[in-house]
C-alpha cells in the first residue's frame, strides 16, 4: 500500500504572543514542530506499511526550513519526502493550499491512500484534508481514529462523532484525516534521522513550475479569502475583586448571585 | 510582484506596521522596511498616507455578484433531530439579513425530515430548501456535497453558513472546493461591512492568541463555519415559511462510502453547551479527590462540572467536559472558575459566559481579567464555604 502523508510544520502555539505595540505576531525564538495531528497520521501510515508493505511519501508545503519536518517524518519511518517551497506559495489560504497540495499529489504516481492530520494547531481550520479530497475527486473520512479490514480496494474506518462514532466502508484510494485517538506515535529512530538529514536523503524540493501550476493559482494570488486585520482578543468584564475573610467574601458572592437572579 | 518603499516619501508614521497582517513591515531609523515574509497583499499601500509604499501588483478585480442574494444556513440533522448550532445560525442569519435587506433560508437534507421545516421557520428561516432522498438518510460527505452544490448552482445564495460540528467541518470544505469558493473556519463573530456589504468573518487563530477578520471578496457564496454555542437563537412568534423542494439523483457508485454502523456512546449525559451553570476546575484543584468539592457546588447550583485541558489529561474528567480551544465552547449564565489560571486557550472557550466568578490563589492569574467577581484565596476553603452558603440561602427561600 503506497501512502502519501501530508504534514505541516507549525510554531508551538502555546508560545505564540502578540507584540503589544504593533499587534503583530512575535515569531522569533519559537520552536517549530510537526503539527501534532499529522504525527498521528504518520504513525498510522507506518503502521499500515508494517502490516501491508508499500511506500510512504511525506509531502509538506512551507518555507525552506520546513525540510526539518520532512526529515523528522523520515526518521519515524517515511521513505521519501517532497517539500513544496516557493516564494509564490506564501500567504496561501486553504483554497490555494489545497490546489498546491492537490497538484503535487497528482505528480506522485500510484498511491492508494492520502493521510493527514485533522487540523493544524496554528490555523485550526480542518479544511485541507476535505479540500484536497475534493480536488482529487476522492472519497474522504475525517476525524478517523481506527482503521480495520484493509483490502486492496477498501478499508473500514471508524470516524469520531460528538456523541459516539460511525463505521464507514471507504473505497480506495481515499483521503483520511486523523485525530489523536488513532495511535501513540513512535519517536524518530536516530540512525534514520541522521540519514534523513544527510545529503543523500530522498527529499525533493518542488516549486510552482514543478507541480505544473501558475503563480496565479497559488499563494496569496491564488487565494479566495484574505485576512483584513488581526488583533489581540479583548475582554470586557466587571473585574471586581472581593476582599475580606472567606465568610465575608462568600456572603458577598451569594449577594451578587441573588442580585443577578443567578440563584 | 513586490512592494517597495520610496524612502524620500516615508515619514516613519508606522501605519503600515500596524496594518500589515503578516508582520512584514518594520520601521528602522524613521523609515519603513519591507521584510522577507511580505506576501504583496497590498494592505499597507492603502494605509500609507504619503504614498511611500508602492507596488507593481495589479489590484485584483472583484467580480460582479449583484445577482447573489440570500443568507443560507445548513440545517444539520441526525436521525431527525436538528443540531442546536443550526438554530443558533438562523439567529445570526436574521441579523445579517437585516443589514443586507435579504432573506434567510435553511437547507435541509435527509430522508423523511420534512416535519422539521416548521421548526426552522420558527427560528428564523423565510424559506426552507428541502432535499429528501433515501441516500441522504445518514450523513455521507459526497451525497450531501452534491445536494448542496446543486442548490447553490440553481439558487445562487450570497452567504452560506454551517455549524463547525464534526459533520459541518467535513462537509463545508468539500462543498467550498466543489462550488469554487473560499471558506473561513470556526468563526466566533460575523458581521456585514457597512460600505462593501461583504461578510466579515472573525475567528481565533494561533490557539486563540490572535483574532483575525477575514473577507471572501472573490467568490460566492461567502462560506463560513461557526462554532457551536457562540451565536444566540432568535425565536420568532409566527412566521410563514416557504418550502422549496428540490429533486436529486444520487447513485451509490458516485457516493462511494457506506455507513456500516452508527454508535451513540452512552455518557453521563453531561451537556456543557446547554448548561446554565458550569463549575470548572484547573490545575489549582490539586487532585482527583478534591474535584468532589466542585461537584458538590455544581450540584447545589444544578449545574455541570467542566475542566481545563490539564484536568482532562490528568484523567479527572472525561474529554467531553473540557472547555477551551481544543475542547468545547460554552456560554452558561454563570461560570465559576476554580484554580484556573486562565490561559488564552481556556478563555477562548468560556468568554461567552454571562457572569464569571474566578477563585484562584494567585492574584496575577489572567483569569481575573475576564471575571466579573474575583476571589484571591484557597479554593479548598472558598468552594465548600460557598456551597454551604448557597444551600443555606436556598433553604431560607424555601427551595
Amino acid at each position: 500500500m503506497n501512502i502519501i502523508v501530508l504534514v505541516k510544520q507549525v510554531p508551538d502555539t502555546t508560545e505564540v504572543k502578540l507584540d503589544p505595540k504593533t499587534g503583530n505576531l512575535i515569531r522569533e525564538g519559537i520552536e517549530s514542530i510537526i503539527n501534532p495531528d499529522d504525527v498521528h497520521a504518520l504513525e498510522a501510515a507506518i503502521d499500515l506499511k508494517e502490516s501491508h508493505g508499500g511506500k510512504i511519501t511525506v509531502l509538506s508545503m512551507g518555507p525552506p526550513q520546513a525540510i526539518d519536518a520532512i526529515s523528522e517524518a523520515m526518521g519515524m519511518g517515511a521513505d521519501e519526502g517532497i517539500l513544496l517551497s516557493d516564494r509564490a506559495f506564501a500567504g496561501a489560504d486553504t483554497w490555494a493550499t489545497s490546489t498546491t497540495l492537490g497538484k503535487a499529489i497528482e505528480k506522485v504516481e500510484n498511491y492508494d491512500l492520502v493521510l493527514c492530520g485533522r487540523q493544524a494547531i496554528d490555523g485550526d481550520t480542518a479544511q485541507i484534508g476535505p479540500q484536497v479530497a475534493e480536488y482529487l475527486n476522492l472519497p474522504q473520512v475525517s476525524y478517523a481514529y481506527d482503521i480495520e479490514k484493509v483490502t486492496k480496494k477498501s478499508m473500514v474506518v471508524k470516524r469520531r462523532l460528538e456523541d459516539g462514532f460511525e463505521k464507514i466502508l471507504c473505497p480506495l484510494p481515499a483521503v483520511l484525516t486523523v485525530i489523536g485517538d488513532m495511535n501513540r506515535p513512535r519517536y524518530p529512530h536516530v540512525a534514520r534521522l541522521i540519514d534523513a538529514c544527510g545529503e543523500k536523503a530522498k527529499i525533493k524540493i518542488w516549486n510552482t513550475a514543478d507541480i505544473g501550476a501558475q503563480t496565479r493559482d497559488v499563494g496569496l494570488e491564488g487565494s479566495l479569502t484574505h485576512v483584513i486585520k488581526t488583533f489581540a482578543p479583548k475582554f470586557k468584564r466587571q473585574g471586581e475583586m472581593l476582599q475580606g475573610d472567606t465568610e465575608t467574601i462568600v456572603e458577598e458572592l451569594v449577594g451578587k448571585l441573588k442580585e443577578n437572579m443567578l440563584i | 510582484m513586490t512592494v517597495w518603499v520610496e524612502v524620500d516619501l516615508c515619514n516613519g508614521c508606522k501605519r503600515c506596521v500596524k496594518t500589515c497582517p503578516y508582520g512584514a513591515v518594520e520601521v528602522v531609523d524613521g523609515k519603513a522596511h519591507i521584510l522577507d515574509n511580505c506576501t504583496s497583499c497590498g494592505a499597507c499601500i492603502q494605509a500609507c498616507k504619503p504614498h511611500a509604499l508602492q507596488t507593481d501588483v495589479e489590484p485584483r478585480k472583484i467580480p460582479d455578484f449583484s445577482d447573489r442574494k440570500g443568507i443560507w444556513v445548513f440545517a444539520e440533522q441526525r436521525d431527525g433531530v436538528l443540531t442546536p448550532v443550526s438554530l443558533e445560525l438562523l439567529g445570526k442569519a436574521q441579523e445579517l439579513a437585516g443589514d443586507l435587506g435579504q432573506g434567510v433560508s435553511a437547507v435541509l437534507l435527509g430522508y423523511k425530515v420534512s416535519d422539521l421545516c416548521g421548526k426552522l421557520g420558527e427560528y428564523g428561516a423565510d424559506n426552507v430548501y428541502l432535499v429528501e432522498h433515501r441516500a441522504l438518510k445518514d450523513y455521507r460527505t459526497i451525497a450531501y456535497a452534491k445536494a448542496i452544490e446543486e442548490l447553490v448552482m440553481a439558487f445562487k445564495p450570497n452567504i452560506l453558513l454551517m455549524g463547525a460540528t464534526h459533520i459541518g467541518r467535513d462537509l463545508a470544505p468539500r462543498v467550498s472546493r466543489r462550488v469554487g469558493v473560499g471558506l473561513t473556519a470556526d468563526c466566533t463573530d460575523l458581521s456585514i461591512d457597512p460600505e462593501e456589504k461583504i461578510l466579515l468573518q472573525t475567528r481565533p487563530a494561533f490557539g486563540g492568541n490572535v483574532m483575525a477578520t477575514i473577507a471572501n471578496r472573490y467568490s460566492r457564496p461567502q462560506m463560513a463555519t461557526v462554532r457551536p454555542g457562540v451565536m444566540e437563537v432568535n425565536r420568532k412568534a409566527e412566521k410563514k415559511t416557504k418550502i422549496i423542494k428540490q429533486r436529486i439523483s444520487l447513485t451509490e457508485k458516485e457516493i462511494g462510502t457506506k455507513v456500516l454502523e452508527v454508535v451513540r456512546e452512552k455518557k453521563r449525559g453531561v451537556k456543557l453547551d446547554q448548561a446554565k451553570v458550569i463549575v470548572a476546575g484547573g490545575r489549582g484543584v490539586g487532585s482527583h479527590e478534591e474535584m468532589k468539592a466542585l461537584f458538590s457546588l455544581a450540584g447545589t447550583l444544578e449545574g455541570e462540572v467542566a475542566g481545563t485541558r490539564i484536568i482532562v489529561e490528568e484523567g479527572w474528567l472525561p474529554v467531553e467536559q473540557q472547555v477551551g480551544q481544543t475542547g468545547q465552547t460554552v456560554r452558561p449564565e454563570l461560570y465559576i472558575a476554580c484554580g484556573i489560571s486562565g490561559a488564552i486557550q481556556h478563555r477562548a472557550g468560556m468568554l461567552g459566559s454571562r457572569y464569571v466568578i474566578a477563585i484562584n490563589s494567585d492574584e496575577r492569574a489572567p483569569i481575573f481579567g475576564v471575571a466579573d467577581w474575583g476571589v484571591v484565596g484557597d479554593l479548598h476553603e472558598v468552594v465548600p464555604a460557598l456551597t454551604r452558603k448557597i444551600k443555606a440561602s436556598k433553604k431560607k427561600q424555601g427551595k
